[in-house]
């Protein structure tokens, strides 16, 4: 039997089997939908065992910020690298966390520009699977590069002032807020011509953005401008809340903002992501 | 006789270009259908809008029955696509590709595991399961991506341009896939820029250009219409040029056109051969060469419209800035 009588056979198979079942779907089933977005996550998580690079980029890169951070700038900062730790390591969570969303805006853009999402979309799947796939997966990584920077951390000396519900409660907090930005920089990976654009927005926004808050320094010897802007800046209100959570010092206040502001990126930007993601082709 | 593509003055504009400008396709349930035109005529529109990917903006479709835009979910059940471009994850492998999507079309895992196994043992690519697509070829590559627009099962096929930018070896192997899977009963819409691959696969052609369809008909209709074969007389002393040229026009309703020392005239058949060596020898005229041979898709637009494909002409004018 050659290789073409296979296809023959595998295909008349089937053709015949679904002539009968005329009746098809009408649409998706939202616990199909979810079923759907598990297998498109599992295929993102997948993707590191056969590209072992992508771990150092959600492993080895928080840990040598971590280190870098606490033993480099720690004692010019904080007085010595363990007092800075316990200042900056809540500060270096979240800042991994919004660029690893970056992940997100890149694995899109690379799937938008590879035809890979055109194969989704002609697949009869919930039109969000794609999207919600790719976010659910990056979660995943989140929440594992929030557990390696905690393990680490603590290796190092920090102490968790709270306790083991402020711990889960700061992680759910930080997956919350990354979750929300996410989808600004969905919108960011669907309007980019390309994976190195979004490369750029990275560094023109997001780097800056973290810089200019109070998640690596202590904002009283900036300019009263900046302090401002600082005090403004949700990366603050971020890391404010996960110092509370984590360390001590007020927990109510930055907590609702955080997800005041969670709730306004997903406001403004969800839509937006999801009109961008219906239209691009 | 029963359709499963059906369009009527399809339309879609991007800005100020009309991609399509009023398509209209019957396509047999079953058979092999060729969308033939070149870069830029709206092939793959027409395939993205029927794939349910583009919205179009006039006009409307549908896939056994049902419209592309309003039942867009149950065309999808129905149909595969293999673009032009190899849609599969290039991290992943051939294995992993394929059972992914059978997930995604609601198989179980060991149902879309052994749907993967078949489909790679029926492409030949069993060695290569187990390794990621990016050390695929090119060829490997096309052939995973059309086995994984039939994981679903789909009764409709686009095959949009599958063997372009290929070597002819893969070309090969991709005709046979292709022509193992028309006797399936699966209807295959193709496009392709080549003449010889709508000839040897499709029982049925329709040409597009600039977003319309300017003829249709079986490959031997349009063959017998444009001149399937075309024949190039070059004679030994060029002042004999006109002389070939009157000799040629007899042999054809087109005008024959003139290239550098040689005469090129689009001929039905092999028969016109000795008919034309006996009028050369009647007319006195030494022959340096006298070829017949198949024609370019160029070939068959200029009988068609009197006009090259736009490719073809910017090339001349290159070549004639060169000279």
């Amino acid at each position: 039997m050659t290789a073409e009588n296979t296809v023959l056979d595998i295909t008349v198979l089937d053709n015949t089997g679904e002539a009968g079942a005329e009746a098809l779907a009408p649409r998706v089933g939202l616990i199909t939908g979810l079923r759907q977005t598990f297998s498109l996550s599992w295929r993102t998580l997948v993707q590191i065992k056969h590209n072992p690079f992508e771990l150092m980029d959600f492993s080895v890169q928080p840990v040598m910020f971590l280190l870098l951070f606490t033993y480099v700038f720690g004692g010019a900062i904080g007085g010595s690298p363990e007092a800075y730790l316990m200042f900056a390591l809540p500060g270096i969570i979240v800042q991994n966390s919004l660029f690893t969303t970056l992940n997100t805006a890149t694995g899109l853009s690379t799937d938008l520009e590879k035809g890979f999402f055109d194969r989704l979309r002609s697949l009869p799947i919930a039109r969000f699977a794609p999207l919600s796939g790719r976010i659910l997966a990056d979660l995943a990584k989140q929440a594992w590069a929030i557990a390696l920077l905690l393990g680490i951390g603590v290796i190092l000396g920090f102490r968790v002032g709270t306790g083991p519900l402020g711990v889960l409660a700061a992680a759910a907090l930080v997956l919350v807020c990354t979750l929300a930005v996410s989808w600004a920089l969905v919108l960011v990976g669907m309007l980019a011509a390309n994976p190195e654009k979004v490369q750029i927005f990275g560094f023109v926004v997001l780097f800056p953005l973290t810089f200019t808050s109070d998640a690596f320094v202590p904002t009283t010897s900036m300019p009263g401008w900046l302090q401002a802007w600082s005090k403004a800046n949700p990366v603050s209100v971020f890391s404010d809340a996960v110092r509370g959570l984590l360390v001590s010092g007020p927990v109510a206040r930055p907590v609702v903002e955080s997800l005041l502001w969670a709730a306004a990126f997903t406001v403004v930007f969800a839509p937006l992501a999801v009109r961008a993601f219906r239209r691009r082709v | 006789m029963t359709y499963s593509i059906v369009t009527e003055g399809l339309v879609k504009r991007f800005g100020q270009t009309r991609a399509l400008d009023g398509i209209d396709l019957a396509v047999r349930t079953g058979s092999v259908f060729g969308l033939l035109g070149p870069n830029g005529a709206g092939k793959t529109t027409a395939v993205r809008i029927l794939a349910t990917l583009v919205r179009p903006d006039g006009g409307h479709a549908t896939v056994c029955g049902h419209d592309v835009v309003r039942h867009a979910h149950q065309v999808r059940q129905l149909t595969g696509l293999t673009g032009q471009y190899a849609s599969v994850d290039e991290t992943l492998t051939g294995t992993e590709n394929l059972a992914l999507i059978g997930r995604l079309t609601g198989q179980s895992r060991p149902a879309a595991r052994s749907r993967a196994r078949d489909l790679l043992a029926a492409f030949r690519l069993t060695d290569a399961a187990d390794r990621a697509v990016k050390t695929y070829s090119g060829g490997m590559r096309r052939r995973l991506d059309l086995a994984a627009s039939l994981v679903s099962r789909p009764r409709v096929l686009y095959l949009d341009e599958p063997t372009t930018g290929l070597d002819p070896r893969s070309r090969n192997e991709m005709w046979e896939v292709v022509r193992g899977l028309t006797a399936t009963g699966v209807t295959v819409l193709l496009t392709t820029q080549y003449l010889e691959e709508a000839d040897l696969l499709a029982g049925e052609i329709a040409v597009i250009d600039h977003g319309t369809v300017i003829a249709t008909g079986t490959p031997e209709e349009l063959k017998a219409r444009t001149g399937a074969l075309t024949l190039a007389v070059r004679p030994a002393r060029p002042a004999d040029l006109p002389a070939v040229r009157a000799v040629a026009a007899g042999f054809t309703r087109t005008e024959p056109e003139v290239r550098g020392t040689t005469v090129t005239v689009p001929v039905a058949g092999e028969d016109v051969m000795p008919a034309m060596v006996r009028r050369l020898d009647d007319a006195g005229i030494a022959v340096a060469e006298l070829t017949l041979r198949g024609s370019t898709l160029d070939e068959v637009f200029l009988s068609l419209t009197g006009r090259r494909t736009e490719e073809e002409s910017a090339e001349q004018e290159l070549e004639g800035s060169a000279a």
